[in-house]
């Protein structure tokens, strides 16, 4: 377990710095755990951010890979909607990093 | 940083607790971009030993809320040497193939240099019969006359707080796909050994995070990634979308209809990561193209059970319990189990002991199948048709996972699983060649995160643990191009898609076997 601090108060992370509870989560939160990953939130990273939480929302896991570069691809083009671009962004990885910086939990199993 | 005002909170110094002695590493964990493997050029050679290298890997230890809901406890008992003790005497009695393998060994070191995980970290403590030690040196002392007596002298240990912590590390290195029993006179089986470590250890409240975790969601939401009944429709709905784009026509992946004649079981990573899925679009086609009604299960829509990596029967079997659920509801005809390691194992070995006998199947088919076999035989029989050519980009080369390999057969000959597997592949293109032959079917190196290792806080020993591999496939890589490895494991292809850009190789040549399936099949009306 580990956190961090933000204005006096205190957020919650799990082993590997992903933010326990997902209700804290806020745009100060995402751009400091952006700052641990050495990524500079822009606004297209905030695109994934928001698509992924507002998935995690109404389906409680992240969305498959293919699903994410499929709506991505529906919302802002071809151009936005293939893996290279998230691969881009999120150099670690977009289902692993982008959902750290979105405060959803870390994907486990065979994966 | 950003233009937050933030600081990580001070760290005070702390007491640790035994539990934390027991479960903290001894260096700190590396992150992953400071891991490089070793220079992957040369052959697989037995390394010059550097004892406790390797003695800081330990996984992060579970917590206690998911112990308990295990049945486990939340910390370390306090009576836990009494405990540990009573518990192995238990095992001894349960398990006579432990009890044989605590008292058959001669120390002859044919085990010595056949673990990958040895190979890769170089310390001798992975050496099987090394590790197997960590476990006997107590069991000499409270189960054998000699060890009573003479203590150290019969090789016996007391069971202390050290010693512990070092079956804490080196039991979660090894990743129980018995090479090492391949190689022993005597057939002794290490993975038996660890599996009865860890559940030693879980019974004292020393658990490990990334499997016991799984379980509990497993238990909780219905597969080991957590994906529930809405999520798990509407992934299988989009990749539906998908395969009509890619196409043309509709390929179902129906789910939960009660009455399919197959109940196609498979590891949740193939509805959800890459190249996983990319075999899941081929299970779809074939099934889609020999014309058979099939569903998945959201009561069963995992196959794998990491039940058997803590050694657990009780976990082993509350989990496959959720498949005679399955049965009841759907009433099929025929299971069918998907590309993965130690689900086929279970399912081969283990089901019907489990959760059999399976009465209410098709009596022609009572026993679960695996995809592998179902496919060739529609293959054999002209049922489907695949075009070779569709993956002449392709060199391939097959990677068996060591729970198909060592723990189960496939089909009704011996052998039947490494030849049905490459029979497939070599239907499916036109290119296939061989890794070295002390690297593959009932001597394949395991990727190096099997057994319940495939979690970052163990990166850097799965990264050493592939090198065996990954040197057998340079090899080939350079002699004839290979290209693509092929694989019939979840674990193996989450653990490649990692590890192979670590080693220089690019994460796609990593893939399913009805990934090749997909490819080259041959859709539309029959001839």
């Amino acid at each position: 377990m580990g956190s961090f601090e933000i204005d006096g108060k205190t957020y919650e992370t799990d082993d590997d710095g992903y933010l326990v509870n997902l209700d804290e989560w806020n745009e100060d939160v995402a751009k400091y755990i952006a700052g641990i990953e050495s990524v500079e939130l822009t606004e297209a990273h905030w695109e994934v951010v928001n698509f992924l939480r507002n998935y995690y929302q109404e389906y409680n896991i992240a969305p498959a890979i293919k699903i994410l570069i499929k709506e991505m691809k529906k919302m802002f083009g071809p151009e936005k909607g293939n893996s290279a671009y998230l691969y881009d962004l999120y150099p670690a990885g977009p289902a692993l990093q982008a959902c750290k910086i979105a405060g959803l939990p870390k994907p486990t199993g065979c994966v | 940083m950003a233009d937050t005002e933030a600081t990580a909170t001070e760290e005070e110094p702390k007491v640790l607790t035994d539990l934390e002695k027991v479960g903290e590493p001894s260096v700190p964990r590396k992150k992953p971009n400071e891991i490089h493997p070793d220079d992957l050029v040369g052959k697989i050679s037995i390394p010059k030993v550097e004892e406790g290298s390797a003695a800081g890997n330990k996984p992060y230890l579970c917590k206690p809320e998911n112990m308990e809901k295990l049945g486990f406890p939340g910390d370390l008992r306090t009576d836990w040497h009494d405990a540990a003790i009573a518990k192995m005497g238990d095992l001894l009695k349960k398990y006579k193939s432990l009890q044989v393998y605590m008292d058959i060994c001669v120390k002859c070191g044919s085990c010595t240099d056949k673990c990958h995980y040895f190979l890769g970290t170089r310390d001798g403590k992975n050496m099987p019969v090394a590790r197997a030690e960590l476990f006997r040196k107590v069991y000499r002392k409270y189960f054998t006359t000699e060890g009573k007596i003479l203590g150290k002298l019969a090789g016996a240990e007391r069971f202390d707080l050290d010693l512990l912590g070092e079956w804490y590390s080196y039991f979660h290195q090894c990743s129980q796909c018995r090479r090492c029993s391949v190689f022993c006179p005597y057939g002794i089986d290490t993975a038996e050994i660890s599996m009865a470590a860890r559940e030693i250890m879980d019974h004292i409240g020393v658990g490990q995070k990334y499997v016991n975790d799984i379980i509990v969601k497993v238990h909780d939401v219905g597969n080991n990634l957590g994906m529930n009944p809405k999520a798990l429709k509407a992934t299988l709905e989009s990749t539906e979308e998908d395969l009509e784009e890619e196409t043309g026509q509709k390929i179902r992946l129906p789910l939960d209809e009660v009455g399919a004649e197959v109940l196609m079981v498979t590891p949740s990573a193939d509805f959800f990561a890459s190249p996983h899925v990319e075999s899941l679009l081929g299970y779809a086609k074939v099934f889609h193209q020999a014309g058979i009604s099939w569903t998945f299960s959201t009561a069963a829509s995992e196959a794998g059970n990491f039940g058997m990596f803590i050694g657990s029967y009780g976990q082993m079997q509350k989990v496959a319990s959720r498949l005679t659920d399955a049965i009841q509801e759907i009433k099929p005809k025929r299971l069918i189990v998907g590309e993965c390691g130690h689900a086929w194992r279970i399912a081969y070995s283990f089901w019907n002991t489990l959760i059999g006998p399976f009465d209410s199947l098709d009596p022609n088919y009572k026993r679960p199948e695996h995809i592998c076999e179902y496919t060739l035989d529609l293959v054999n029989r002209g049922a489907i048709k695949l075009d070779k050519s569709k993956n002449d980009d392709f060199v391939v080369t097959m990677h068996d996972s060591c729970n198909v390999a060592r723990g189960a057969r496939m089909g009704d000959k011996p052998g039947g699983q490494f030849t049905i597997p490459r029979d497939l592949i070599k239907a499916s293109c036109n290119r296939y060649v061989e890794m070295d032959e002390e690297t593959i079917m009932e001597k394949t190196f395991c990727c190096g995160g099997g057994g319940g290792l495939l979690t970052d806080d163990l990166l850097e020993l799965r990264v050493q643990g592939a090198m065996p591999r990954m040197q057998a496939f340079h090899k080939v890589q350079e002699s004839h191009g290979v290209n693509f490895l092929a694989l019939i494991c979840a674990i193996c292809k989450a653990q490649f898609t990692k590890i192979l850009p670590k080693y220089g190789v690019g994460m796609d040549v990593a893939g399913g076997v009805h990934q090749l399936i997909a490819n080259a099949i041959e859709l539309g009306a029959k001839e």
